[in-house]
């Protein structure tokens, strides 16, 4: 059987349905989302697969069918282990009888995220097992080894692949099934109720476990010692080194390759559970080194679990890295960083890297809201409708984050999933006299927004919640949320529609409008300002993604000034200016008309 | 040990990455260990996007730094310039020859960059309309297929790999013009390099 081109991604889904999962959760976030729309799509047809609402909930879903029995696997980013630790804390204590694996997905860099956070930390927080993958190929053999030491000791295991392993892709054979998932049986018992006197005994017995798992870890296939010389593993092993690299994830495959290139001599330790820390094989790696240099992104895991064991063994050995400041502590690692601090340790000059001499660098190309992007309508009415008032925007986490750049300007703060309805209320209540707007997604208002909106009303504050409806969840490519009337497995559900429940919440006024039409968006968003309290308008358009192209706009140029409104107040991709021409270019122009209604002299229409 | 590495640059929304996964896919489908590296979420919504695709007998890293491609397709001439740091001396450029201004330059803020087909021309690049040869494959959107063909000319794999990656990854609707758009490329880049 030839191999299949797979995404990291791709690889932990096709590996968890491998090894028998039958339920999988997950709430959408970069790197993470395309595991569960890949058992979706893989699935044999026995798996239960959901977008939960929001990480918390897709955790104890998960749990709860683990209690059965069942093999289940919850997916997220790592913010979204934030949402997800009350569950998880306690889960730990309780632990389950079927395989269970949460799988967050690391960022560093952050290359789209808030953060970077390391749930290999978390891991030792919580007291649970971490596996750690270098690379999709291994993510996928990783996972099922999970499923089976989770079910193998009745506890949770977290699986924490990072961006270049979730969106690496790799050839991969994937074989059939080891294990049918079936139906799960829940045993009444009291285990299952957690209680303080539970919760000593669980910890106590965790504690107690986890040193013997550490020392069955040490012969773990994916932990090992490897002897490089000459930047292989295929010369003379005996010939003695006294340096060693500490290393795991993706940083491991960046020090093979760097020992390749300096063809260097090394003994190198890949940590791929990084807790609990295979101490008797770290051990017999320290045998005889002098020096070692821990490569690892994110926190410095390994190296604090170095320092701890040389210093409990009594290993007189030098531990360098993030601590010590031989390596940066924040970021992501790369071949190149990581090469430059190999061959300091080993005291080689590295090679400088030829590269062609080039153009200086061009200016910077950031994301922006797409051509034809209801958000930029919404953004824009309210911002013509606060021209010369006091005004705070709060936004939140989704595409619509993008609405801070120039021109629109129009998102003053962001800090996590829910967190714009809630700060504008803290503002409010430090500066009541200007007026308090909170933007949120549709997806975002079903995930945490809604204890948000419940919390202004019944204190009483004064804030215009707009609601950015787009009918999807866009940011992470396309996912089905509550009020879609869609499932993540494509089946018709209940559509849970935002005006009701927020009227159920007692917001008292609330108006729904298309944002594409300017003028009325404009006019909704006085009378909600005007309407004092918690006021709501749900600008409702879809995502460009999610519908068809209206008509293609042009511009006219016997009318055109070249004032250049259009360009300076929208700032829409599609919209360029050459030679003095202003033009719209027809393979971004997705026919919005929204440059139609804001050009004053009326040379934008409809292509003819 | 031979690592062949292949950096494409565009703008999110260009379809790097189906033209990414197709050559990757070739890769594997001649027998080669692949890795390929890309961006998804934030990041793609039209900013600057690079897919590296790296094959060898033996590859370790899916990412890639300055001075180590040994070809760089370039799917706009700004993202050409700022990727150019990749590409090693004597490695392989092809551009396509369009500029898309981004929000930042369009809207006044910093200055259009210029000059960039000179200092492109001077690195050796070869320079092919990519949008206007889909347009003649009779399939707009194939823009990144071309590219992929302009880069088949300089890359070990058969035509027919190509053929059959490309026929099984494009809508099938499209695959004849998708196929036409290939071989354009292809011909663009062996003339463009004739030149040289």
């Amino acid at each position: 059987m030839s191999p299949e081109l797979l995404m990291g991604n791709h690889a932990i889904a096709a590996g968890a349905i491998r090894a028998g999962v039958g339920v999988v959760t997950g709430y959408p976030g970069t790197p993470s989302s395309e595991i569960l729309e890949t058992v979706v799509k893989r699935n044999p047809g026995d798996i239960y697969a959901e977008w939960s609402v929001n990480e918390k909930v897709a955790l104890e879903v998960a749990a709860g069918a683990a209690y059965a029995g069942v093999r289940s696997m919850v997916t997220m980013k790592q913010v979204g282990l934030n949402v997800a630790s009350d569950p998880l804390m306690s889960l730990a204590y309780i632990g389950v009888k079927g395989g269970m694996v949460v799988v967050v997905a690391d960022d560093p860099g952050p290359i789209s995220s808030q953060t970077e956070q390391d749930t290999r930390t978390f891991a030792g927080y919580a007291r649970l097992p971490v596996f750690d993958p270098v690379s999709p190929e291994e993510a996928f053999e990783m996972i099922q080894d999970a499923f089976e030491l989770s079910e193998r000791l009745g506890t949770p295991v977290l699986f924490r692949p990072t961006t270049r392993v979730c969106h690496g892709y790799a050839p991969i054979e994937v074989g059939t099934r080891t294990r049918e998932p079936g139906a799960g049986t829940f045993e009444k018992d009291s285990r299952w109720v957690i209680f303080p006197r539970l919760s000593y005994t669980s910890h106590k017995a965790i504690e107690e476990r986890l040193p013997v798992l550490a020392g069955e870890l040490s012969s773990y296939r994916f932990n090992v010692v490897e002897e490089v010389r000459g930047g292989t593993l295929e010369h003379d092993p005996a010939r003695a080194v006294t340096r060693g690299i500490a290393t795991g994830g993706v940083t491991y495959a960046y020090a093979r390759e760097s020992l390749s290139v300096l063809r260097a001599d090394c003994r190198v330790l890949k940590v791929g559970t990084p807790h609990p820390f295979p101490a008797d094989l770290a051990e017999r790696f320290l045998g005889g080194i002098d020096e070692v240099l821990v490569l690892e992104e994110l926190d410095p895991v390994i190296e604090r679990e170095l320092l701890m064991l040389a210093a409990e063994r009594r290993v007189p050995v030098t531990i360098l890295g993030k601590r010590s400041g031989h390596v940066g502590r924040a970021g992501e690692n790369t071949v190149e960083s990581v090469t430059a601090a190999i061959a300091a340790l080993l005291g080689i000059d590295a090679p400088a890297a030829p590269t062609c001499s080039g153009a200086p660098e061009p200016p910077a190309r950031p994301p922006v809201l797409c051509a034809g992007c209801p958000h930029r309508a919404s953004f824009y009415a309210v911002k013509r409708a606060m021209r010369g008032k006091k005004a705070v925007f709060s936004g939140d986490i989704g595409c619509y984050t993008l609405g801070n750049a120039a021109p629109l300007e129009m998102v003053d703060t962001c800090l996590c999933m829910g967190a714009g309805v809630t700060i504008a209320q803290g503002l409010e209540r430090a500066e009541p006299d200007a007026t308090h707007f909170a933007f949120i997604g549709d997806s975002t208002f079903f995930h945490s927004g809604i204890p948000g909106v419940v919390n202004a009303v019944y204190n009483g504050t004064d804030i215009v919640l707009v609601v950015l409806d787009n009918s999807t969840t866009a940011m992470t490519g396309h996912q089905t949320h509550p009020g879609l009337g869609r499932t993540a497995q494509g089946e018709v559900a209940e559509k849970i529609a935002i005006a009701p429940v927020l009227q159920a919440l007692g917001v008292r006024h609330i108006e729904s409008c298309d944002p594409m039409q300017l003028a009325e968006a404009e006019a909704a968003v006085n009378r909600a300002v005007e309407a004092g309290g918690v006021s709501a308008i749900i600008f409702e358009s879809p995502c460009i993604a999610v519908t068809a192209p209206g008509p293609m706009y042009a511009v006219d140029q016997e009318l055109c000034t070249d004032c250049q409104v259009c360009i300076q107040r929208l700032g829409c991709p599609a919209i360029v200016r050459s030679g003095g021409v202003v033009s719209i270019d027809t393979t971004l122009c997705y026919g919005c008309s929204i440059c139609a209604q804001v050009c004053p002299t009326g040379a934008i229409g409809v292509a003819r | 040990m031979s690592i062949t590495t292949v950096v494409l640059a565009g703008v999110g929304g260009q379809g790097t990455i189906l033209a990414g996964d197709v050559l990757a896919k070739v890769a594997v489908a001649e027998g080669h260990d692949v890795k390929l590296s890309e961006v998804h979420g934030m990041a793609q919504r039209g900013g600057s996007v690079e897919t590296f695709v790296r094959f060898g007998a033996q590859v370790f890293s899916p990412v890639v730094d300055q001075g180590v491609a040994d070809h760089l397709i370039a799917f706009e001439m700004t993202e050409a310039t700022r990727t150019l740091r990749y590409l090693r001396p004597g490695g392989t450029l092809v551009v396509n020859r369009r500029v898309m201004a981004s929000l930042p330059v369009l809207i006044g803020d910093v200055p259009a960059p210029d000059g960039l087909e000179a200092a492109l021309s001077s690195e050796g690049a070869i320079f092919l309309d990519a949008e206007a040869l889909a347009c003649e494959a009779g399939s707009p959107r194939s823009a990144n297929i071309v590219l992929m063909g302009a880069a088949s000319y300089g890359l070990p794999f058969d035509t027919t790999t190509w053929e059959r990656v490309i026929g099984e990854r494009v809508p099938p609707k499209t695959v004849e013009a998708n196929l036409r758009a290939f071989h354009l490329g292809r011909d663009a880049c062996a003339e463009g390099a004739c030149v040289l």
